[in-house]
């Protein structure tokens, strides 16, 4: 397990401290120091929100390489659903699946069939289990970091089954196992991912020591060769149409829709689901049975590595449905079968990674955290952000912490020019320092 | 020296929209300090459903937070119509919510009870026409 994986890295040659990042981080993970954007790893939930907003694309996504997998003798394309989504309707997911065998892939394997595997599932564990009510759904891997470090009281209602992806790849490592005869190491599974995040969950799977999975390659990164293939040849038509409700999978709702239980809510955007999370944590919501959550705006198809406008590749999302959804993919009795073997739900706990609090002795905490709103009023408030930090909350956070110096702020330096036994040249060449980098040359 | 924190933040009544944040507040107060989450969600029912009540009964209130080594203590005051019958209004299901606000979720009758059932020590006032007071207190360990 690598809990401390995270799935993203800023380029500090391209960054050059705009603090877009820092303002729109949900968990205030991101300050910036000498026109320099720095993570704080244990705060970060991977939501990808600086990546999207970044001016000089200087948030990289820690995705793989293409290098990484020349070490396996055979490799699968396993893309996310919402691929299907990136392409004009006449490019069907069948047709895009056989591209990747035109692309440097030996084959690839759809996961919109286990996403409807994965949906029975759900139904039936929300059918036996009621103690832990609402349930909230594991798939957005953003969603289960966000609760590992706000919200550890909430930890059992991640419902324990594991994710499409997981179950897909499974089935396809398996089922090339037994056609080529090659071992699982020489196996590569590689998913095409919509996001950052989804390398979290391959990286350091829920509930599990290891994923299914090799590795992952943005959408984002692999369309080009794939509009290309898609393009140039004719298909051989190898492979039958993709059906059936896991299609739904990647918009808001995808879940959900495919539940019988009418006390289910879906949920899209991370401020929401925090605000939601915080009515669970007061004791609410208990007689709602689901929650299906995503960390972006517009669930997976609004993925911070796609090429798609979101709307429109949720438009297409709906025309697959009313064009394959009816048609089931899977075998209920066979998959309540499967049920019934474990072959979904997921045994241990997910554990808890809270932020370390702001002391670790209780009596030297409260102090701090006296302090802490002491200095909290002296601000000016007005959240400007010139101290490197996001607010004059967190700002105040960070003196107390020592990860930031009180005349950091520029209106406490400007109230120490009253002090007559301050240098105050020293003060105006810190600031100016700070702003505008090597002012002194 | 036993060293302690204390704040006192403002509940308006009938501020629907702003209904939690003191809750919320608090509760993320409670994590920078490293309580553990036992804790936080006994803290988190008692103090939402003492804010909400405020925001459904009363004029306006505040909620004083004290926390010590050993607890944490919440004081909540309104200035409202007080209540009539506490015993009653203790009592699970008991509750006088016009149709709105059940139309909004609440009104189980739920909250005073519950509030009682989280907390380590328990304390309720009430005066007619003036407002109510609950002493609610939590230990930490
Ligand atoms: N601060 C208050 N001022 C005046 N009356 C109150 C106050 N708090 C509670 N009450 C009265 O006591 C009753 C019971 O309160 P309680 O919080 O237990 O349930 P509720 O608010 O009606 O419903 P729920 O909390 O489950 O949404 C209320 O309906 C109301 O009549
Ligand atoms: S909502 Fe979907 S695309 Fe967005 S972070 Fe979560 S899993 Fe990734
Ligand atoms: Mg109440």
């Amino acid at each position: 397990m690598q809990n401390d994986f995270r799935s993203i890295k800023i380029d500090s040659e391209k960054c050059q401290g705009r603090m877009a990042c820092m303002r729109i981080c949900p968990t205030q993970a991101i300050r910036v120091k000498n026109r320099k954007a720095i993570l704080i790893n244990e705060k970060c939930i991977d939501c990808g929100m600086c990546v999207r907003v970044c001016p000089n694309n200087a948030v990289i996504p820690k995705t793989s390489s293409f290098s990484d997998f020349s070490k396996f003798k055979y490799t699968i394309a396993l893309p996310s659903p919402v691929l299907y989504s990136q392409f004009k309707v006449e490019i069907t997911p069948s047709l895009i699946l056989n591209a990747f065998k035109k692309i440097g892939f030996d084959d690839a394997y759809d996961v919109a069939c286990a996403s409807e595997a994965v949906s029975i599932a759900i139904q039936e564990f929300l059918d036996t289990n009621f103690t832990h009510q609402p349930y909230i759904s594991p798939f957005c891997p953003v969603i289960v970091r966000l609760v590992q470090i706000r919200y550890p009281n909430l930890l059992e209602q991640l419902i324990p089954i594991d994710s499409p992806m997981e179950i897909a790849a499974r089935e396809a490592k398996n089922l090339k196992m037994k056609e080529t005869g090659l071992s699982a190491k020489d196996i590569g599974v590689i998913y095409i991912t919509p996001c950052p995040a989804k390398m979290i969950a391959i990286k350091n799977p829920p509930r599990k020591k290891y994923s299914f999975v090799d590795g992952a390659i943005s959408i984002a990164e692999i369309y080009p060769n794939l509009i290309q293939a898609l393009t140039k040849s004719n298909d051989d038509g190898s492979k039958s149409e993709i059906k059936g409700i896991g299609l739904g999978w990647p918009m808001l709702g995808g879940q959900v829709s495919t539940l019988k239980a009418h006390d289910t809510i879906a949920i899209a955007g991370i401020l929401e689901v925090i605000r939601i999370f915080e009515e669970i944590e007061n004791g609410k919501l208990k007689n709602i049975k689901y929650i299906e959550c995503h960390s972006c705006n517009t669930a997976c198809v609004g993925g911070s590595l796609n090429i798609e406008n979101p709307y429109i590749a949720r438009n297409r999302v709906i025309k697959m449905l009313e064009k394959y959804g009816n048609t089931p993919c899977q075998d209920r009795n066979y998959i309540k079968n499967l049920i019934q073997k474990n072959f979904f739900s997921l045994p241990g706990k997910i554990p808890p990674t809270p932020i370390a609090p702001i002391d670790s002795d209780i009596s030297q905490a409260l102090k701090k955290i006296q302090e802490k709103a002491n200095i909290y009023e002296k601000l000016p408030k007005i959240d400007c952000g010139a101290c490197g930090s996001p607010d004059c909350n967190t700002f105040s956070e960070d003196v107390i912490t020592n990860n930031a110096e009180l005349d950091d702020c520029v209106f406490i330096a400007l109230k120490k020019f009253d002090n007559a036994t301050v240098k105050s040249s020293d003060i105006i060449k810190k600031h100016l320092n700070k702003i505008y980098k090597n002012f002194d040359n | 020296m036993n060293e302690f924190f204390s704040q006192t933040y403002e509940i308006k009544g009938k501020d629907f929209q702003n209904a939690g944040k003191v809750s919320t507040g608090i509760k993320t107060l409670l994590k920078q300090l490293g309580i553990k989450p036992e804790i936080i969600r006994k803290v988190a029912i008692a103090c939402y459903e003492a804010e909400m009540n405020i925001v459904m009964y009363a004029k306006t209130g505040t909620m004083k937070l004290d926390i010590d080594t050993k607890k944490i203590k919440i004081t909540v005051l309104d200035q409202g119509p007080g209540i009539q019958d506490i015993d009653l209004a203790m009592k699970e299901g008991y509750s006088t919510a016009t149709p709105e606000m059940r139309e909004m979720g609440f009104g189980a009758g739920m909250g005073l009870p519950n509030i009682k059932k989280n907390s380590d020590e328990f304390k309720i006032e009430s005066s007619i026409g003036e407002g109510t007071k609950l002493e609610i207190t939590i230990f930490i360990n």
